[in-house]
């Protein structure tokens, strides 16, 4: 039940939270990772870039314990470990906002954000309890859009969906935070509410890991982006040390300038 | 009301953003209330209102055609009495619905029970406590092997329950025999639905009801409010426990009077069969809004990835549904053996199961899972059980009640399509 708790004075940003090494993943005769590395800090957003089948999602599901990877060395806060399944992930404080949400739609946002791990009192679920929290982890993150926390998910506009899902990772005091893709199917005004609480989430002290498409969200909330090509990291750098340029060059060929893969990686 | 936000705030830390759940504070006036819940039935959800706008309705109508006799305390009590095993039986079925599946078989689950009842206490002469708990026991089992088949295998519960309604009418007609019935003379399993609470006995009750359900709601809105959590207002409240009681102890004085025809005799107080489908009320509503089991059922109705990715058991939980369903199905076909003091080779088939499902959706049980509570089936069940009544009253030919009956299955169900469509497009 009890996540383990955060300590913000002996996390030092200097120390990844997740770090991959030489991570390879295969479905069948198809080899979709090949060797990636991948450094993930807290505090930071980490936006994780690429195109349709680069292996964006296969790497997040590495991570997430859905398809464990072949072999490569996973290290999380500096101790090797293994990600075997979601519960292995979970347990180290792993939580992946899924791009269709995750939320049931016939419940409220209370009992979506304790969906699965409910405070009980014996027999009873401690509502009360539950409802504090809620609202305590939404006024953490300043959330201020939702009407009720005892509000329908149904009722939620696709940002407050987005904005529960995302609340759920923070009240579950998860270190690392996978997004994927939560900006893709938002409007404009949504779209800055969520990459504000993005922005915020790294503040807090979590390490997020960004997935999407759009550059302009990159530029807006990232301090690092990592640029994954055919299943190869090309790029895993700090934000200023890139422009969009670069970026969508590393995403489209791989390479740019002295950026990104060898011309010997990118033969085979 | 601003305080509220602030000292959730307060609590969180080092920043101090207010929180702003306007909607939290609107739910405290009445006009707030009344306005979320116009904002509800816009939504789509109408919650109890067609059951309660029904059973006015049908009350009305059924009065208006039939003065004198509808509202007779005898017509009444037996009105209550015959609704007892379609309310049963729908409240197994809220579980299943609640998943968005469906239990066709649940009609003849009941009439299988019933038999192993009959059969244990006629020709085996087994004490009833027995030939209760097999009849249950009789029906988890059941449920166990139809869950099963759903949530293990794979196959639609359609064609599951489809099969198994054939089935199990085929086992229930071995165990009676062909054309046979087996009477049921057993005094406790006669008294359920033929003998009656001591007036005393139903008045004690009745207050006891009335006044437990003020304390713990007024109790729940008074912690709720200590801790600015969302609650009601109190006038809100107050109305609720007032109307609470007003039915409660109505429908006891109803049943207090003597409704004997021949002035020689007594016979008044409430139906054993009522309390005990009010403690199955009690106890499913329990379940299903106040334990992780139930909100996990919801869950999975809901959202079956959702609950999956929450590391809910989603195989287990369709697995119980279906044990729980049968198992009052069983409690159901109890009911119905009582009523009738026999059990026929086609106990349960027939419309049993139509009106059961009836009553659920008319309740406000959606077929499409994920909505649904336990006194849906007792509202829609009183629905069904007064146009099944009426419809009697009435004398109206066979073929008409056929008819009416499945209209009005459709037109519930028609009712909860539209809904689900405008909830779809509300958003």
């Amino acid at each position: 039940m009890s996540a383990p708790e955060r300590d913000h004075g002996t996390t030092a940003v200097g120390r990844p939270t997740l770090e991959l090494r030489g991570v390879d993943k295969s479905f069948g005769a198809v080899q979709v990772l090949h060797d990636v590395h991948l450094t993930v800090y807290p505090g930071k957003v980490t936006a994780l870039v690429g195109d349709n089948g680069a292996g964006k999602s296969t790497l997040i599901k590495g991570i997430a314990g859905i398809h464990p990877f072949d072999s490569g060395e996973v290290e999380f806060e500096g101790e090797r470990v293994t990600l075997h399944s979601p519960r292995d992930a979970a347990k180290l404080g792993i939580e992946v906002v899924y791009q269709d949400l995750a939320l049931a739609d016939n419940l409220d946002v209370v009992q979506n954000m304790f969906l699965g791990r409910e405070r009980k009192r014996g027999v009873l679920l401690d509502e009360q309890s539950m409802e504090v929290a809620a609202r305590e982890t939404l006024a953490k993150l300043s959330v201020r859009t939702l009407k009720s926390v005892r509000q329908l998910v149904s009722s939620l506009s696709g940002g407050q969906r987005q904005t529960v899902a995302i609340a759920k990772a923070v009240l579950w005091e998860s270190k690392l935070v996978i997004l994927d893709e939560p900006t893709a199917a938002l409007g404009v005004a949504q779209t800055r509410q969520v990459l504000d609480l993005v922005r915020r989430l790294a503040d807090a002290g979590h390490a997020v890991v960004f997935i999407t498409h759009n550059m302009v969200d990159v530029f807006e909330v990232a301090d690092r982006v990592a640029a994954l090509y055919l299943g190869r990291v090309a790029a895993d750098v700090p934000i200023d040390q890139v422009d969009r340029t670069q970026v969508i060059e590393l995403i489209t060929s791989g390479r740019s300038g002295d950026l990104g893969l060898s011309a010997e990686d990118l033969e085979d | 009301m601003s305080s509220n936000t602030l000292t959730a705030a307060e609590a969180s830390g080092p920043q101090k953003p207010a929180a702003g759940f306007e909607g939290d504070r609107q739910d405290n006036t009445l006009g707030g209330a009344v306005r979320g819940y116009v904002d509800k039935l816009r939504g789509g959800d109408l919650g109890a209102l067609p059951a309660v706008l029904g059973i006015i309705t049908l009350g009305i109508l059924f009065t208006v055609l039939r003065p004198g006799t509808f509202l007779s305390p005898i017509n009444l009590a037996n009105l209550a009495v015959q609704a007892t095993p379609i309310i049963v039986l729908a409240m197994g079925l809220v579980f299943v619905l609640l998943l968005g599946e469906i239990d066709l078989s649940a009609g003849v689950v009941s009439g299988v029970c019933s038999a192993v009842l009959a059969q244990l206490l006629v020709q085996a002469g087994v004490g009833w406590p027995i030939a209760v708990l097999a009849a249950i026991a009789t029906g988890a089992v059941i449920g166990m092997f139809t869950g099963s088949l759903v949530g293990m295998v794979g196959i639609p519960s359609f064609v599951v329950t489809l099969a198994l309604f054939l089935g199990w009418q085929g086992v229930t007609l071995r165990l009676i025999g062909q054309g046979g019935t087996v009477p049921v003379r057993e005094p406790v399993i006669r008294a359920l639905a033929n003998e009656n609470l001591p007036l005393a006995v139903g008045w004690a009750l009745a207050v006891l009801v009335a006044v437990a359900y003020a304390v713990v709601e007024l109790w729940r809105w008074r912690a709720k409010r200590a801790r600015d959590l969302a609650h009601q207002p109190l006038l809100l409240v107050v109305l609720r426990v007032v109307l609470m009681a007003v039915v409660v102890l109505g429908v006891t004085a109803i049943l207090s009077q003597d409704r004997a025809l021949s002035a020689a005799v007594d016979l008044a107080g409430i139906p054993y069969a009522i309390p005990l489908v009010i403690l199955l009320l009690l106890v499913v509503t329990f379940v299903l809004s106040r334990t992780s089991f139930g909100r996990h059922m919801y869950a999975v109705g809901g959202n079956a990835e959702a609950a999956r990715r929450a590391g809910i058991n989603v195989t287990r939980i369709r697995v119980m549904a279906f044990v729980i369903s049968s198992s009052l199905a069983a409690i159901s076909g109890i009911l119905a053996t009582s009523r009738l003091s026999s059990v026929t080779p086609d106990a349960g088939a027939g419309n049993t199961l139509l009106y059961a499902v009836g009553a659920a959706v008319i309740g406000g049980t959606s077929l499409f899972g994920g909505r649904g509570r336990a006194r849906d089936a007792l509202l829609g069940g009183l629905v069904i059980a007064i146009i099944a009544n009426g419809l009697g009253l009435l004398g109206v030919a066979a073929y008409l009640n056929f008819v009416i009956t499945g209209g009005v299955l459709l037109l519930a169900a028609s009712v909860d399509a539209l809904a689900r469509r405008r909830a779809a497009t509300a958003r």
